[in-house]
């Protein structure tokens, strides 16, 4: 009896919890089919003057004479290259740090971790002066090029919580095959390790669409703009006045990132996970 | 496992050189900005520690900003950690829809700092947002959240605590993997489930604590978004957070000098800060083996 009680408990619990957190989102979400007068006056969801999808067609057509389709490619491309970089460099890293003996390893594995706590916030004045100095700024490349170098430590620790579950005997049997050692990270690792690549792949693409100082510092043509200064500018202009167009803009730009969840979360869970275990 | 040396330097080549150039590189020209002025457009003149004396002399915003950012950082990182290893001790039970729960409480997480948030914690936390309705609800007089610096800060940390759900994960997985035996043989020595909470689960799930704590730690001390986004500082620079003033300092008036002190301020802070909790974790972190 007292163990279905619990049960119920944790059920009720879990319930609030659930509901707290999701009904912001919720809010949102269907105020941008109310009347601007509507939105502050009334705590229900429904809106009473019926879906009014006005808000959408402002913030599609946005007010820097782009429409939103535009900026979203603009996000796109950086992105894209983004994700790409990323993967490849931090899982060429992983691979080298975990499967191989060579001299200065400890030192390696131990810089990895050292740059993982290092505060970006100390590094971002010099790298904007570097990349002011290579004339980049107000392009792409201050955002894209750090992913070729494997500059996110948490991916590499992330890859090298999965590579280090791995037997050796992958690597032994690979060798008597004949297969070189990028050959072996090809055809044996990288299919083993898929779940842990998307993951990486997942959360590369999803900090990206929520990073906002990175477009902040590097971008100032509209033309270049990614969704996230979009989103910004619009807050400013129109939140006085326009609540259903910023809150339109606002559902989509997190759309993305939602509906790629919805589709993909084992790989976001099993992967946050494997950072903090100790295996 | 023993290869042939230069295969493996060959692939680590991307990421020494991105450590060298920007990391260790842009890390030592920052110490070395921090002693001088630079306004982008004259070259860096040396003023010593100038900067330094200026900050802890003659800049009340200074001050301020610090004070803001320790608070910051001391009401979301226990906060966090709390809320999120309570949540998912409730999880790891054998229970229908577990999983379906852990993606819902996930899903505030991966919005992050997506300007859209804070423009979704603008409107519910505005004197007329949904936050208010549903106090006068319960017959409370509404607050003027964002509006008074008493409560400004504590409104941006629970956007912090909103997205306890990656902390949640990390702290669900290592519950699950903490032996079956051991909660076997409490319960044999009669201990209840709160006993066995604080005697078996919490020691061993320690490292995990440290490493959410450690993470927490670094994160809220650099907070951005929130502050920039929703507050922009205000009221009275009360949600002022260090990382704002360094922005303001660098791209808006450019004193990448002072920026630059400032930053190596707060990266000393960090530091400290997580030393201290490495040190201290001899005593309380439990390694099994």
């Amino acid at each position: 009896m007292s163990n279905k009680l619990n049960k119920i408990l944790r059920y009720v619990i879990l319930s609030v919890v659930g509901f707290v957190l999701i009904y912001p989102l919720l809010w949102l979400f269907f105020a941008t089919f109310k009347e601007n007068n509507e939105i502050f006056t009334t705590l229900s969801l429904w809106p009473e003057g019926g879906f009014d999808l006005s808000g959408y067609k402002e913030a599609w057509q946005t007010s820097t004479g782009r429409n939103f389709g535009f900026y979203f490619v603009n996000t796109l491309q950086i992105l894209i290259p983004k994700v790409i970089l990323t993967v490849i460099s931090s899982v060429l890293t992983a691979y080298a740090v975990v499967r191989f003996e060579f001299k200065g390893k400890s030192i390696i594995f131990a810089t990895i971790i050292a740059t993982l706590l290092l505060p970006e916030v100390v590094l971002r004045i010099p790298t904007y002066l570097i990349w002011s100095k290579l004339g980049m700024l107000d392009t792409y490349v201050p955002l894209i090029a750090p992913s070729a170098l494997a500059i996110d430590s948490f991916f590499i620790f992330m890859l090298i919580q999965f590579f280090r579950t791995l037997p050796t005997e992958l690597d032994e049997a690979a060798k008597l095959d004949g297969c070189n050692p990028l050959q072996t990270l090809i055809y044996i690792f990288v299919p083993i390790l898929k779940p842990a690549i998307i993951s990486v792949a997942l959360f590369t693409f999803m900090w990206g669409m929520n990073d906002f100082q990175g477009p902040l510092i590097y971008i100032s043509s509209t033309d270049k703009y990614t969704l996230s200064l979009l989103l910004r500018l619009s807050q400013d202009a129109d939140s006085v006045v326009n609540y259903g167009k910023v809150f339109a803009m606002s559902i989509m730009a997190l759309l993305p990132s939602i509906l790629i969840f919805f589709f993909t979360q084992r790989y976001f869970i099993e992967g946050i996970a494997a950072t903090g275990g100790k295996e | 496992m023993k290869r042939k040396i230069p295969t493996v330097y060959f692939f680590l080549i991307p990421w020494f050189l991105g450590v060298v150039l920007l990391k260790i590189v842009p890390f030592l020209i920052s110490f070395v900005l921090s002693f001088t002025s630079y306004n982008l457009i004259d070259s860096p003149s040396f003023i010593g520690f100038g900067n330094y004396i200026k900050m802890f002399t003659d800049d009340p915003i200074f001050a301020k900003s610090i004070v803001a950012t320790f608070k910051y950082a001391f009401i979301t990182v226990p906060l966090v950690l709390v809320v999120s290893l309570m949540v998912a001790t409730i999880l790891n039970f054998k229970i229908k829809g577990v999983n379906f729960f852990r993606s819902v409480y996930y899903i505030p997480s991966i919005l992050g700092g997506n300007v859209a948030v804070a423009i979704l914690w603008q409107s519910l936390f505005a004197n007329d947002g949904i936050i208010n309705m549903v106090l006068g609800v319960f017959n409370i007089d509404a607050i003027p959240w964002l509006v008074n610096p008493n409560t400004a800060l504590f409104t941006i940390g629970l956007l912090r605590a909103w997205q306890f759900g990656s902390t949640m994960v990390i702290f669900l997985a290592a519950l699950q993997n903490v032996p079956k035996s051991l909660y076997e043989a409490a319960e044999i020595d009669g201990a209840g489930k709160i006993k066995q909470f604080f005697n078996v689960t919490l020691p061993i799930i320690t490292p995990v604590v440290l490493f959410n704590f450690v993470m927490g730690l670094v994160h809220a001390f650099q907070e951005f978004n929130a502050p920039y986004l929703i507050t922009d500082g205000g009221p009275m620079h009360s949600t002022y957070l260090m990382n704002m003033y360094i922005y303001e300092s660098a791209f808006t008036t450019y004193n990448m000098g002072y920026a630059s002190a400032l930053s190596w301020v707060l990266f000393i802070i960090i530091m400290v800060f997580t030393l201290m909790v490495f040190r201290s974790s001899k005593y309380w972190v439990h390694y099994s083996d």
